[in-house]
């Protein structure tokens, strides 16, 4: 068998079309992005090659604010690591020490992760909806009409009005994550720890949380780098407006592209995409390792 | 071990059944909003059950918004995707586990970036070499990105069962006369129906909700996917809320409806495409 196995043509057919797939379409296309950053390019017409001036206006030009598209998303990064996740393990932990219902809590949290983006945005603009959506008529009905506000319209409160459905949305995938985790400790461990006396609260603390640290540096992971890649629900609600207020870079380079024919510009800012998503990996797995 | 817990029990139980109220509500909305007219949304009625059921937004929804049109794009897309992405990862997982040579494990890590590598990457390359190729506005110009991203997640799933059938299984085919096609095609792919399930689920759902490649390589209105064309809906329908209300419940209830049956499967299909990653 190992002859038939050890077949060079075997080999080759069987790997060839993953290989033509993600090459194609993943491995190669970061290397032309690349390429295509260097140049003035409106996509059709000649590429006049300008070196590095697309990341140089970049950094520098106010007009396009990839500088406070780029913070946008990193307050949203860390939104998410600080308030998304602690939620989240919360959850967690509580629907793993066999609280009643606890398939219920579990399957109905998880939920909204499997709606279409597009469906939840919708449902968030009919309820922020200044004249009719629930978020003003609830906030008049109890008497606090100066509260209520156009709230993706004003730039002091849209973007704190996008973040809470794009925290709200992922809260519980994070949340399955850390529960299949918590879920994987050996119930003697648990029952050992009890029998010491220790209280719920310090076998989460001591006996839990250490042994799903792994998930945790994975968590961390999809927070932050999904924080810098963030799209869907933001070009729904705002499409970056009113005023940029809530431009993050995804938004702002499908702006570049398709609004600008700047494809060189746009592609500028996805190459810096790639390269922030993996040096954050990378860095948070630096931090989980330094800790062990 | 039974010190008075009761307060605090019933802290957390009032926390988990505020958080579902929160997760339940907007869904809850969405369905009750469908069904009623403007004036019964618009403040006769704003969170109540319908006073009268207006099926009609769901006919309204159905005829004048093209849905069943873009349902039907978006199911061959995700179907044509499902498939393209299990042939060529379970060849690919059968070179990888089985197949014997040398840079298997490098090769392995190497369809494991894909795990990281966001979609943005190839959005201008994947874009021009479509139009190139003639290809944007083809249920291809989906078809294809949808497959090679969903590749790696499929790869890692596969591995983790097929690493669990067992080589005496190969060997007695292989002594039975069994070519290397007749091992891959008669007897581990049959034995790998989870692994296809998971995987299955996992990519459905990750091209059925998919919106910035959708909105980018498609521009003709008859191939848009659902999520396209629910957002190109509502910015028509922008007073009407009974239909927009109808066709977000139309986008979403296959996806609730699967979940409802197999709710398990697909908290499980998330599960392994996180976990060693």
């Amino acid at each position: 068998m190992n002859v038939m196995y050890s077949k060079k043509r075997h080999i080759l057919i069987f790997l060839l079309p993953a290989l033509i797939l993600f090459c194609g379409v993943l491995i190669a296309p970061i290397g032309v992005s690349a390429y295509f950053s260097l140049f003035d390019w409106n996509g059709f017409g000649a590429k006049t090659f300008i070196g590095l001036s697309n990341y140089r206006e970049l950094f520098t030009s106010n007009a396009i604010g990839f500088i406070k598209a780029l913070r946008n998303s990193l307050l949203l990064a860390a939104l998410s690591v600080f308030l998304q996740l602690p939620l989240a393990l919360g959850l967690a932990l509580v629907l793993g020490r066999k609280v009643k219902g606890e398939r219920v809590f579990l399957s109905v949290y998880f939920m909204p992760v499997l709606i279409s983006t597009v469906v939840i945005g919708q449902l968030w603009l009919k309820i922020y909806n200044p004249e009719y959506g629930i978020l003003n008529v609830f906030l008049r009905s109890i008497g606090l009409d100066n509260l209520a506000k156009i709230w993706l319209g004003t730039k002091q409160t849209a973007l704190g009005a996008v973040f809470v459905p794009v925290l709200w949305q992922y809260v519980g995938y994070h949340m399955l994550l850390m529960y299949a985790g918590v879920k994987s400790v050996p119930t003697e461990l648990r029952e050992a720890a009890m029998l010491d006396g220790a209280s719920n609260w310090q076998i989460d603390r001591y006996i839990v949380l250490p042994y799903i640290k792994a998930i945790l540096r994975v968590s961390v992971i999809f927070a932050v780098t999904g924080s810098l890649k963030s799209f869907d629900l933001i070009y729904v609600l705002t499409n970056g407006g009113p005023l940029h207020a809530t431009e993050v870079p995804s938004t702002l380079m499908i702006n570049m592209l398709f609004l600008r024919n700047r494809y060189g510009m746009g592609s500028t800012i996805a190459v810096l995409l790639i390269i922030l998503c993996f040096a954050f990996a990378l860095l948070i797995g630096a931090v989980f390792r330094e800790e062990e | 071990m039974k010190r008075n817990r009761k307060p605090a029990e019933i802290i957390i139980y009032v926390g988990l059944i505020f958080w579902m109220i929160i997760n339940l509500f907007p869904v809850y909305w969405m369905f009750t909003f469908s069904l009623k007219s403007n004036a019964e949304i618009f403040g006769e009625n704003v969170i109540g059950l319908p006073h009268e059921w207006r099926w009609s937004n769901y006919t309204s929804a159905l005829n004048t918004g093209n849905m069943p049109r873009y349902f039907f794009n978006s199911a061959v897309v995700a179907i044509a995707t499902i498939l393209i992405t299990l042939v060529v990862a379970l060849m690919a997982t059968f070179a990888l586990t089985r197949l014997v040579w040398k840079q298997k494990k490098n090769l392995n890590k190497f369809f494991m970036l894909g795990l990281t590598i966001p979609i943005h990457a190839s959005i201008v390359p994947v874009y021009v070499t479509l139009s190139r190729l003639h290809l944007l506005n083809t249920y291809w110009a989906l078809i294809i990105p949808y497959s090679a991203f969903s590749l790696s997640m499929a790869i890692l799933v596969c591995t983790g069962f097929m690493n669990e059938i067992p080589r005496e299984l190969d060997e007695s085919a292989c002594i039975d006369g069994c070519s290397v096609w007749g091992i891959f095609l008669r007897i581990i792919v049959p034995l790998m129906k989870p692994a296809v399930a998971t995987v299955g689920i996992y990519t459905f759902l990750q091209c059925w909700n998919e919106l910035m490649f959708a909105n980018i390589f498609i521009s003709k209105s008859s191939l848009r996917t659902l999520p396209v064309g629910v957002q190109a809906l509502s910015g028509q329908y922008t007073t009407e809320w009974g239909p927009i209300g109808a066709a977000l419940v139309l986008a979403t209830f296959p996806t609730l409806f699967i979940y409802i049956f197999l709710s398990k499967k697909i908290q499980e299909s998330f599960i392994a495409g996180a976990i060693k990653g």
